[in-house]
């Protein structure tokens, strides 16, 4: 009927104003608008029952250790009472009987439950066409009955706790522990390890346990990129199911990492510098990273060896930093112009050292060449080897025949400074990965103490350690006013810059609502 | 008084009779119920005939009467139309009309004065209409459906129409046909009147499934609660002795 009245409108006809006029309903007789039933509301609800043939009490089988819902017929999905999840969850399962009645859900809403009682109660409102066009809405209570039910990764978890699936152990073949220092940090900021079940501390390395295979071959990938590794997989069988052909396997991977550190004195076998360009048998590794760098001090020429180049030709260092000897510079005289590699600048100069051991009591000096003429300044310390007096056990070192340098410089030594400043809180702290210790091997309290103490001060000299690592402020830390006066040595000590610092949550707390002040961050969490 | 009834199982009686102030049509092949019911209330006054048309029962939406006379389709045999004229009373005038629209208790609806029809009807049929029937025709539609025989009944003292009707069109037709007219439905809730009760100036009959507010209602707008046969006749005989 209105359709022919629009018609009639549009084509500009008078129409007279049509009220709906008032019918008595047929059964109870009280006036209503005419609808498609002829019946008042109460009327047709009372004739029609929409929800009948709906399912009213279902199941859900719940697992109280972790909180989730099985989803048939093998998932288990993680969902909080009464959310938004649970409720598409619960509706889902009423879908089909919906259809196959011909009603259109409408709304739906919880009505709260006691939690344990065990019962989730959902009010549906639901519309079905009765009659004649007349379309009815109704709404009705569903109740779902919780039944626990222990998930398989629970009872797996439960059955036997230090169960694991895949096993990772990283190792590394030199005599301290910076490298491990490093990857705990790297590994806590990309988060690599939150799958692992179990990280326990072993001699030369850390084993990693997890309950996946995958969690495992993600885990030494994430390493493969980190630091130049040669691995190798086996997998061992712990059970078969000859009816179902299942076969249940531990594999383990072996993780071994090149004994070349940073600030390592190497000496190049022929073969390793023919790859790299011929760069002088006695080079510096300046960085490590899934690629080593190398640098040669007499030349200011970089090589540069990954992974794969590297394990071919293993070659180990010749010195490492523990037999660093402190220097002092009487002279020096830059003689080449600024050189920029990868980021850090070198300058080649010409330098009068002598041991600190040998400044007041002899004469000996050396004359050398090093890389670190923007660095040093008359009277600065320095670190570096001592090839003059070093008694090396190297066959490449005995077989070259050419010159070798008596000193090698390093770095700046800020070890005076750092006395005067003694023991002085830093201003920021690491957080650490949840590791055990073996009790049976012997561990050198005192020695681990100063490793991480001169790990900790690596971190303070080098921005670019620092790039890949989270530092959190340390709340306790107060700048004292002592500092100040002691302050007037021209060259502060370095430290880590505040704006550096990421704003320290609790000790324990959880990854997730970290705050990345830093710049130049492209790259955020690689959690897992 | 209104009765409740079935046809067969079917609570359209106004489709299997046809109901006027003076004879009553009834379908052929029903249980003897159906007649007993409306013989019991008008075989002493006025005839009950059973008849088909056209060798169908549905007699109620085929033809239409009142007092006057009766229309019939094209499709009606020469039989039934000999048989109805042998037994309708000598005043009414049976006629046979040839009409596209064949259903004519759909498309006319009619009362002793007073007719609504089909607004695609012939002319000529109008035209018989007013003759035959002794009545003012008008064309109109019943809230938007043009079948005026099937959704509105009324007889000379009211009227039922289509529940959806507007209150203005409740005007203007109650107007034209000088009754008053209420909208409502019969056989709970059903919107086709005409096909659910059939109707006359003292008795109603209804499908089994009215309700009881819907037959109030019936007795209430067509005045049959006072209305006994015997009150026609008395009105008749008090003119008559005026004269």
């Amino acid at each position: 009927m209105s359709g022919i009245l629009g018609m009639a409108q549009d084509a500009g006809m008078f129409m007279v104003h049509q009220t709906i006029g008032s019918v008595l309903c047929c059964k109870c007789g009280i006036r209503m608008q005419p609808n498609a039933a002829n019946m008042c509301v109460k009327c047709l609800r009372s004739e029609v029952d929409i929800t009948e043939g709906l399912l009213k009490r279902l199941v859900l089988v719940h697992c109280p250790e972790c909180e989730s819902y099985l989803q048939p017929p093998r998932t288990w999905v993680k969902l909080q009472l009464e959310s938004k999840e649970l409720l598409t969850f619960c509706l889902k399962k009423l879908q089909k009987n919906m259809n196959i009645n011909k009603v259109k859900l409408v709304n739906a809403e919880f009505i709260w439950t006691e939690p344990h009682s065990k019962r989730v109660k959902v009010k549906v409102s639901v519309q079905k066409e009765v009659y004649n066009g007349a379309i009815l809405e109704q709404s009705y209570l569903v109740e779902y009955v919780q039944q626990d039910h222990m998930c398989e990764s629970c009872s797996r978890v439960a059955a036997n706790p230090d169960q694991w699936v895949a096993a990772v152990q990283l190792r590394q073949h030199v005599s301290h522990r910076r490298t491990f220092y490093y990857l705990e940090q790297l590994i806590l900021r990309h988060g690599a390890a939150a799958r692992a079940v179990r990280i326990k501390q072993m001699d030369h390395g850390i084993d990693f346990y997890f309950s996946n295979r995958s969690h495992g071959n993600k885990f030494v990938e994430f390493i493969g990129k980190v630091a130049p590794v040669k691995s190798r997989s086996d997998k061992q069988l712990v059970s078969h199911d000859s009816k179902s052909n299942n076969y249940n396997y531990k594999y383990t991977f072996s993780v071994e990492i090149s004994p070349i550190c940073r600030e390592d004195l190497i000496c190049l076998p022929p073969k390793a510098a023919a790859i790299l360009g011929n760069i002088g048998p006695i080079v510096v590794c300046t960085k490590v990273t899934n690629s080593i760098a190398l640098l040669d001090p007499l030349t200011l020429k970089f090589g540069f060896l990954d992974a794969e180049q590297y394990w071919r030709t293993s070659f180990k260092s010749l010195l490492t930093s523990r037999q660093l000897v402190e220097y002092i510079v009487f002279d020096i005289e830059p003689v080449s112009s600024e050189i920029t590699v990868g980021g850090t600048k070198y300058v080649l100069a010409d330098a009068q050292v002598a041991r600190v051991s040998d400044f007041g009591s002899n004469d000996t000096q050396f004359s050398i060449r090093t890389h670190l003429g923007h660095l040093l300044k008359p009277g600065d310390h320095a670190l570096g080897y001592d090839l003059y007096g070093a008694n090396t056990n190297d066959m490449e070192l005995d077989r070259y025949k050419g010159y070798i340098p008596e000193v090698v410089l390093i770095k700046k030594s800020y070890e005076e400074k750092r006395q005067k400043k003694r023991a002085k809180a830093r201003s920021w702290k690491l957080k650490s990965l949840n590791m055990e210790v073996d009790d049976k091997i012997k561990v050198d309290e005192d020695k681990r103490d100063a490793e991480y103490e001169h790990f900790l001060k690596d971190l303070e000299e080098n921005p670019e350690l620092r790039f890949n690592i989270s530092l959190y402020q340390n709340k306790d830390y107060q700048p004292s006013e002592v500092a100040s006066v002691t302050e007037d040595d021209g060259e502060p000590i370095p430290s880590v810059p505040d704006d550096e610092l990421l704003a320290a949550n609790l000790l324990a707390a959880e990854f997730d609502d970290l705050d990345l002040i830093e710049d130049g961050d492209g790259e955020d969490n690689m959690a897992e | 008084m209104a009765t409740r009834l079935k046809f067969e199982n079917s609570c359209e009686v106004g489709v299997f009779s046809k109901l006027t102030n003076a004879y009553c049509l009834v379908a052929i092949g029903g249980s003897e119920n159906f007649y007993s019911a409306f013989e019991a209330e008008l075989s002493d006054v006025i005839p009950v005939i059973r008849t088909s048309i056209g060798g169908t029962r549905i007699v109620g939406r085929l033809c239409i009467g009142n007092k006057n006379g009766l229309l019939l389709p094209h499709t009606t045999t020469d039989q039934e139309l000999q048989h109805l004229k042998n037994s309708l009373p000598d005043q009414v005038r049976v006629q046979r009309i040839e009409e596209k629209l064949s259903a004519l208790g759909n498309c006319i609806a009619c009362n002793d004065h007073v007719a609504l029809t089909h607004t695609d009807l012939d002319k000529e049929t109008e035209e018989v209409v007013a003759d035959v029937l002794g009545v003012e025709v008008f064309r109109q539609t019943v809230a938007g459906n043009i079948l005026v025989g099937s959704y509105c009944a009324f007889s000379n003292k009211g009227g039922l129409v289509h529940p959806h009707t507007s209150v203005e069109d409740l005007d203007e037709l109650s107007t034209l046909l000088q009754v008053p007219l209420v909208a409502g439905t019969v056989n709970r809730g059903s919107e086709v009147i005409a096909a659910g009760m059939t109707v006359n100036d003292w008795t109603a009959f209804c499908g089994a499934d009215t309700t009881a507010t819907e037959l109030s209602v019936i007795e209430n707008v067509f005045k049959l609660r006072e209305a006994k046969p015997s009150a026609i006749v008395d009105e008749m005989r008090k003119s008559l002795f005026d004269s």
